[in-house]
């Protein structure tokens, strides 16, 4: 029996080619470790998602009544470290990322497929460690695992968590390592790195972080671990240690980590942008070295998270600067998005939609970003729900809508099946607004004083969690229905065309599902990325689209 | 239920702050309008089927590429040299500021005043008077956030940090911990109240424990022994504290520092990495034998002795100055 419903008639393709459950965890094809890591990510997805929604419950009264202090503060911990490293760390990269990245470039698998599937392996024994750890009693320190709370403070589960994420990150290394190694050998004739669409480069960027930061990470946690076992004084005050040190190492990882939360991202929106303006990509060249900044400056800022965390005020104003710097290569991406719609022949398919949310939700997000960057500002906000807001749209209204609509644009592809359009637009919609409706009085509060990781707070914030809440109930039915119609389209969806989009690019010139092997010849690429044929007059637009 | 928009504004930093975020917030009103104007017009003006003018652009995307790298640029340059302003001045406490210590540990702040009073998680402070708050935390990280005065500073333990305002309007006002500190972390909370200048002297006069800080200090340093070396006409085995506070000391290695909080606490708690010049290193570490609140009073005690006339001894190894120099 099919684990996975097929398209009948079809030839052979990835998914009917064999069966059995070993076929599937045992398999090296790049397209069924996709499907793996977008069952896994979705679990975690789930758990993380009951605890914000049990928090937000909580919240509705200034009383910490629902839950006790301990459950609330395991609550927020758990929230934090499986949406980060389990699922928006994941997301992007190694669901879509490891579908399309081979079938984009012409290859017939990633450089290593066997360290591929060893990256799930090593993925999926971190996210059972770390819901190991949450179901024996959880961990309290928040994800950040501030010292000296974590090592020496804390009852809870500290190292089993921090053994779960430091397993996990080496997953994410060998993911970034076969991804680099992948773009830079296996293209197809042709395909040279100014042909290449500006997801590839948005991939490129995101491996490199993954390579150079995840180890620091590790050292950190193990560092930190060790420190809570055997007491060896790097961080403890009264042996000798810095508690700050710790924020170093910690936001040295965990800052460009935010990139690796977002350049995906950008990637799928340049996509999907061209695809459904029928436009060639304004600026590519500006687009694709963003990504590249961002991925270098990036790695300069991490002392923004610190400005009253009693580091040097003139290190401050370093940070500061290079934080307002980093805002720019995400200003040029906007911008040139803006600008590839004009003259565009512009349809609004799902995919569309969740890509024009994202630019308004991400500007708003890099927008506050640099509320944060200016000192005299972030001393108010830091701490408080401003910067909860912050980060949810970066990451919630930036990289999880992105992936929506990397999921919904490539979904005919990897299943073969198209999903119900009305449906898939009503949900990017109600998801829109459910998301501000929670995120934006955020912001308002967080200016006001609300600090974060309170469990009770005073009655005068109460109307702001109360809209917050009443928000995250929307986004939340906005999220099942997506989950209930792709799964319906499985079984029940148009069957997929090669090309549904009429798009470029190389993914769509192979059978929705692609055969085993991506391609019956290694194609030749002999034109630019996103080369729709020139738009003259509206019907000229209506007949590609046809 | 109300709904406001703005903290009370009740520091001379705190209508500095909301200046730079109302002009923030004007920026992004500013560049949201120049990103979605166009682009909702775009979406209108081009969409599938339309009759619009759709031939090559004829735009050189350098110069259109430079303008929005360019502007863009400057702007975050002066957003950030106003910010970095304002922050020199929030962080760097002015001469005429009083000193007030917390102490924060789970999950509680406790405030010596220097005329003695304690109170805990209440701060009451006149009107109109810089304050310079000197903290330390005995577990944990905490963070001192008062909302109304646009000031927030994390307590790291094992130093000293110090954050200053000045209240410029009589009230009550929210003090929360704004670092994550466990269990109880939303219940360290606090009330400051700005009182006029009288009020503040009579709950000081009400409150009064009878000694001032530097007082319970001075008992302290004879209780804990450290007159034995420091005080009296014995043999000399440590360099006397009278005229100390804010003098250079010249240590071995021919390092020279300033006898500030820090060079006291670090002399207190870690005697043996800063051994004057001349001095043997004898001294035991008090680390783990005194808290937090009995180091602030130790040295507010040899703050006391700033203003007398340093004792003249000669040092049990003069002339030798440092003595791990010689070969």
């Amino acid at each position: 029996m099919p684990l996975f419903p097929v398209p009948t008639e079809e030839e052979n393709n990835y998914l009917n080619s064999s069966h059995t459950v070993a076929s599937w965890l045992l398999t090296t094809d790049h397209k069924r470790i996709g499907i793996l890591y977008l069952l896994s990510i979705l679990v975690f997805f789930v758990v993380a998602a009951v605890a914000a929604a049990l928090m937000r419950i909580e919240l509705v009264t200034p009383q910490g009544d629902l839950v006790s202090s301990e459950t609330y503060n395991k609550l927020f911990t758990t929230h934090g470290v499986l949406m980060v490293w389990f699922f928006l760390i994941p997301s992007i990269p190694t669901v879509l990322g490891n579908f399309v990245i081979p079938l984009m470039i012409g290859a017939r698998d990633v450089a290593f497929p066997r360290l591929n599937l060893l990256s799930w392996y090593l993925f999926m024994m971190g996210g059972l460690l770390a819901l190991h750890a949450i179901i024996i009693g959880g961990v309290d320190t928040g994800w950040t695992f501030y010292t000296p709370y974590s090592n020496a403070y804390s009852n809870t589960h500290v190292i089993e968590m921090a053994a779960g994420i430091f397993v996990a990150g080496f997953g994410s290394i060998l993911t970034g390592l076969n991804f680099i190694i992948t773009i830079q050998k296996l293209r197809a004739p042709g395909m040279t790195w100014f042909r290449l669409p500006l997801f590839i480069w948005s991939m490129y960027a995101t491996s490199i972080i993954l390579v150079l930061a995840t180890p620091v990470l590790a050292i950190t946690l193990a560092l930190m671990s060790l420190e809570r076992i055997m007491g060896i004084g790097i961080f403890d005050p009264k042996l000798g240690g810095d508690p700050v040190l710790f924020q170093h190492l910690f936001w040295f990882y965990s800052h460009p980590a935010v990139y690796i939360m977002i350049l995906p991202g950008m990637g799928v929106v340049s996509e999907v942008i061209t695809c459904f303006s029928r436009k060639q990509i304004f600026g590519y060249h500006f687009v694709a070295f963003s990504s590249l900044a961002i991925a270098v400056i990036g790695f300069l800022v991490w002392g923004h998270h610190m400005f009253v965390s009693s580091q040097s005020i003139y290190a401050g104003m370093v940070f500061s600067i290079l934080s307002f710097i980093v805002a720019i290569p995400s200003a040029i991406k906007v911008f040139n998005w803006t600008a590839t719609l004009y003259k565009g022949s512009i349809t609004f398919e799902t995919p569309m939609l969740y890509v024009l949310g994202f630019i308004g939700l991400f500007t708003i997000g890099g927008l506050t970003g640099l509320f944060l960057a200016a000192l005299a500002v972030d001393v108010q906000v830091h701490d408080t729900y401003f910067v909860i807001a912050h980060f949810h749209y970066i990451m919630v209204g930036g990289m999880v809508t992105a992936f929506m609509a990397g999921l919904h644009y490539w979904w005919p592809k990897i299943t073969g099946r198209m999903y119900p359009e009305k449906l898939g637009q009503l949900a990017a919609l109600v998801m829109f607004i459910g998301f501000n409706l929670t995120f934006f009085p955020q912001f308002l509060m967080g200016y006001l004083g609300m600090p974060r990781r309170y469990h009770a707070y005073p009655p005068e914030f109460q109307i702001f969690h109360v809209l917050s809440t009443a928000g995250a109930s929307i986004l939340g039915a906005a999220y099942l229905l997506p989950v209930i119609y792709l799964v319906w389209s499985l079984f029940h969806g148009k069957q997929a065309e090669a090309n549904p989009w009429c798009a470029t690019g190389l993914e769509w010139k192979t059978p929705s599902p692609p055969p085993k092997d991506n391609f019956d010849r290694t194609p030749i690429v002999t034109e630019k990325a996103y080369n729709y044929p020139p738009l003259n007059t509206a019907t000229e637009g209506e007949a590609n689209h046809a | 239920m109300s709904f406001p928009l703005f903290p009370e504004q009740a520091s001379t930093t705190a209508g500095r702050v909301d200046h730079l975020y109302l002009a923030l917030t004007a920026l992004s009103v500013f560049v949201l309008a120049l990103v979605f104007v166009p682009m909702l017009f775009f979406l209108f003006k081009y969409r599938q089927g339309t009759k619009a003018d759709r031939s090559p652009m004829r735009i050189s995307t350098m110069r259109v590429e430079v303008t929005w790298t360019v502007i863009p640029l400057l702007l975050a340059m002066g957003i950030f040299v106003w910010g970095a302003h304002a922050y020199y001045d929030l962080e760097v406490p002015p001469a005429d500021a009083v000193e007030i210590n917390v102490v924060a540990k789970q999950w509680m702040w406790k405030v010596q005043h220097q005329e003695g009073n304690r109170e805990i998680n209440e701060l009451h402070l006149p009107v109109g008077q810089a304050v310079k708050l000197t903290l330390a935390s005995e577990d944990v990280i905490h963070s001192f956030f008062i909302p109304a005065f646009r000031v927030k500073q994390d307590v790291v333990p094992g130093r000293f940090v110090t954050e200053w305002f000045r209240p410029t309007r009589v009230g009550q006002y929210h003090l929360f911990c704004s670092q994550y500190c466990g269990t109880d972390h939303s219940r360290m909370t606090g009330t400051v109240y700005v009182m006029t200048p009288a009020e503040y002297q009579d709950w000081l006069a009400r409150g009064s424990l009878g000694n001032t800080l530097a007082q319970s200090g001075g008992r302290l340093f004879r209780t804990l022994g450290c007159s034995g070396c420091h005080e009296g006409n014995g043999p000399v085995r440590a360099p006397r504290l009278e005229g100390l506070y804010g003098k250079l000391v010249p240590l071995q290695g021919k390092q020279i520092v300033r006898a500030d909080d820090k060079y006291l606490r670090d002399s207190i708690l870690l005697p043996a990495s800063q051994i004057t010049a001349g001095y043997e290193p004898l001294m035991p570490t008090f680390q783990g034998h005194i808290t937090e609140e009995e180091l602030f009073q130790l040295i507010a005690y040899i703050k006391s002795l700033a203003n007398q006339s340093p004792v003249r001894v000669r040092p049990p190894n003069a002339g030798e100055n440092g003595k791990g120099e010689s070969p």
